[in-house]
């Protein structure tokens, strides 16, 4: 069972965490780390699921998942949402983009098992 | 219970007050205790010369008695009841309530006003620093290395077998991220601490001359003798701790200088005598035969036991301020450009008309001050260079005989100005829209 999930995150330890305890549940863990050309990444991947932070590099988190939502092919891409605002206002900008799941920094890694499992449905 | 009712829960109050027993206060106005006592449980509605007669012995205004707590207060208090859910407020009895404890009453209103006002204050500072670029990204950055440790850590401690090489990357990674951290706190710490005091702080050189001037009182004994010179300024300078930086001593003995030039012109005796004849800097610049500006100068000069109130500020043709003695309750601007409004600008568009204006800077205490602003040139034209002027403009209070001229309404720097739908707006308020 191959679930190919595609980090979207500019931190590194971040990034290296998180594919860290994806890879050990059995995740085959691919990352970008800048905001302007993840569209492209996503498209070359095809990810089962997307983790994508909202402060990247080059580009919002918010425009890289309206451009998912809006293509066709992807278009129904479980996308987990990472941001190190809890506000109320990023929230609402998130699931009117049409998020998946929304999670804030910092998390507990658990939750993050939770939620990605939750979110392919295996 | 409709108002009127209420009348003798009124006059029961007011009796109470005025320590007249019942029978007592039936006696005076002519009718039987049981009667009165009726009156004041609200059993009988009374008006007329009773009531008229009631108010005489109460000491109290007949209107009073039958009208009671003013509207506005019965509809504050109605939103004050409002604006708590959970709590059973008796709103049907707000119009005893307002009339018996009128005290009480007024408090509770005024209070829910004030909540409300702050409700609004703290709202608009959450707004404001959630926007702050500085903030939101030292902010950034701490959360960054804290999600990355708290990650990070929870798999060295919850990874069973972690093997040797995994161990000691994350092992670097938690230093590398905490060392981050560190450096994150302690310039979010740097910030707000600086926000905080950054009124308080002495930064540029002209900071410094302006607390070396206020300390002294704007007023130098040693400069206002006979046969001063280069050596009395070097030993007021060497003297004032203030001047910390080798710019500030230079703009001090700038300021000295034409302290003691002035000084030399107009010598303290003569002039504090003329001053203590009529202080009018009109009167004053004909007596001696001088331009207001220098006028203007001396008198800022005099200690605050001669003149009192008096504030002065001096600009150049950029419209920098290079000089402030400060008026009470009229903000001189520190590091912001002023109001374009004020009359010490409009001079230097017309330099040989002297402008005499009433002034109220919106904001704070609204005072009204009056202003006295005048020109002065300090080079003369070349065929190369325009004439370089200052502008001088006069702080005094409002003086108490009444004025026909307008009162200008003036801020102090755009940004802190709350004045609405102004001309001379270069930049939005940071007050006019949240308070």
């Amino acid at each position: 069972m191959d679930r190919k999930v595609l980090l979207i995150e500019d931190e590194p330890n971040i990034i290296e965490a998180i594919s860290f305890i994806l890879s050990r549940d059995g995740w085959e863990v691919k990352t970008h780390s800048n905001g302007h050309d993840a569209m492209d990444a996503v498209r070359a991947r095809r990810p089962d699921l997307v983790i994508l932070d909202v402060m990247l590099p080059g580009k919002s988190g918010f425009d890289i998942l309206q451009e998912i939502r809006a293509d066709a092919d992807l278009g129904a891409t479980p996308v987990l949402m990472l941001t190190a605002r809890g506000q109320i206002k990023d929230r609402e900008l998130a699931e009117k983009s049409g998020v998946s799941r929304y999670m804030t920094k910092p998390f507990a890694n658990a939750d993050v098992l939770e939620a990605v499992r939750s979110m392919v449905g295996s | 219970m409709p108002e009127s009712s209420m009348i003798g829960t009124r006059i029961r109050e007011r009796r109470v007050m005025n320590g007249i027993r019942q029978s007592e206060l039936a006696n005076m106005v002519g009718i039987s205790p049981s009667y009165l006592n009726l009156i004041e449980h609200n059993r009988r509605r009374i008006a007329g010369k009773t009531l008229i007669k009631l108010a005489e012995v109460l000491e109290v205004e007949p209107s009073a008695l039958s009208e009671g707590a003013e509207v506005t207060l019965i509809a504050a208090l109605r939103e004050a009841a409002g604006s708590q859910n959970g709590i059973r407020v008796e709103t049907e009895r707000v119009q005893e309530f307002a009339g018996r404890f009128s005290g009480w009453a007024n408090l509770l209103a005024r209070l829910h006003a004030r909540v409300e006002g702050l409700e609004r204050t703290v709202e608009t500072l959450t707004d404001r620093l959630a926007h702050d670029p500085h903030l939101a990204a030292s902010l950034h950055e701490v959360i960054s290395s804290v999600t990355a440790i708290r990650s990070t850590s929870s798999i060295l401690v919850e990874t069973e077998a972690l093997e040797p090489e995994w161990q000691a990357r994350f092992h670097r990674n938690i230093d590398e991220d905490s060392r981050r951290l560190a450096e994150g706190a302690e310039a979010l710490v740097r910030y707000l601490e600086g926000a905080a005091s950054s009124e308080a702080d002495i930064k540029s050189p002209q900071d410094e001359l302006q607390a070396f001037l206020a300390r002294s009182g704007f007023h130098f004994p040693t400069l206002e003798e006979d046969r001063t010179g280069a050596f009395e300024i070097t030993a007021i300078i060497d003297a004032a701790t203030e001047l910390g930086t080798e710019a500030a001593r230079r703009l001090a003995r700038d300021t000295l200088k034409q302290y003691r030039a002035d000084a030399r012109v107009l010598p303290i005796g003569p002039f504090l005598s003329e001053v203590r004849r009529d202080p009018s800097p009109e009167r004053l610049a004909r007596v001696f035969c001088c331009g207001l500006p220098l006028i203007f100068r001396r008198l800022a000069a005099l200690p605050d036991s001669e003149v009192g109130l008096i504030g002065l500020v001096v600009c150049d043709m950029s419209g920098a301020l290079i000089f402030r003695r400060p008026f009470p309750g009229f903000v001189m601007p520190r590091d912001a450009a002023a109001c374009a409004l004020w009359p010490l600008f409009q001079v230097l568009g017309q330099p040989h008309a002297p402008v005499r204006a009433l002034l109220r800077q919106a904001g704070r205490g609204q005072e009204t001050v009056l202003a006295l602003a005048a020109t002065e040139q300090t080079a003369p034209a070349t065929f190369d260079q325009p004439a370089l002027l200052r502008a001088h403009m006069l702080i005094l209070p409002e003086p108490k005989a009444r004025m026909e001229d307008p009162v200008r309404d003036v801020g102090a720097s755009c940004r802190i100005c709350p004045l609405r739908d102004c001309r001379a707006r270069r930049e939005p308020s940071i007050v006019a829209d949240g308070f």
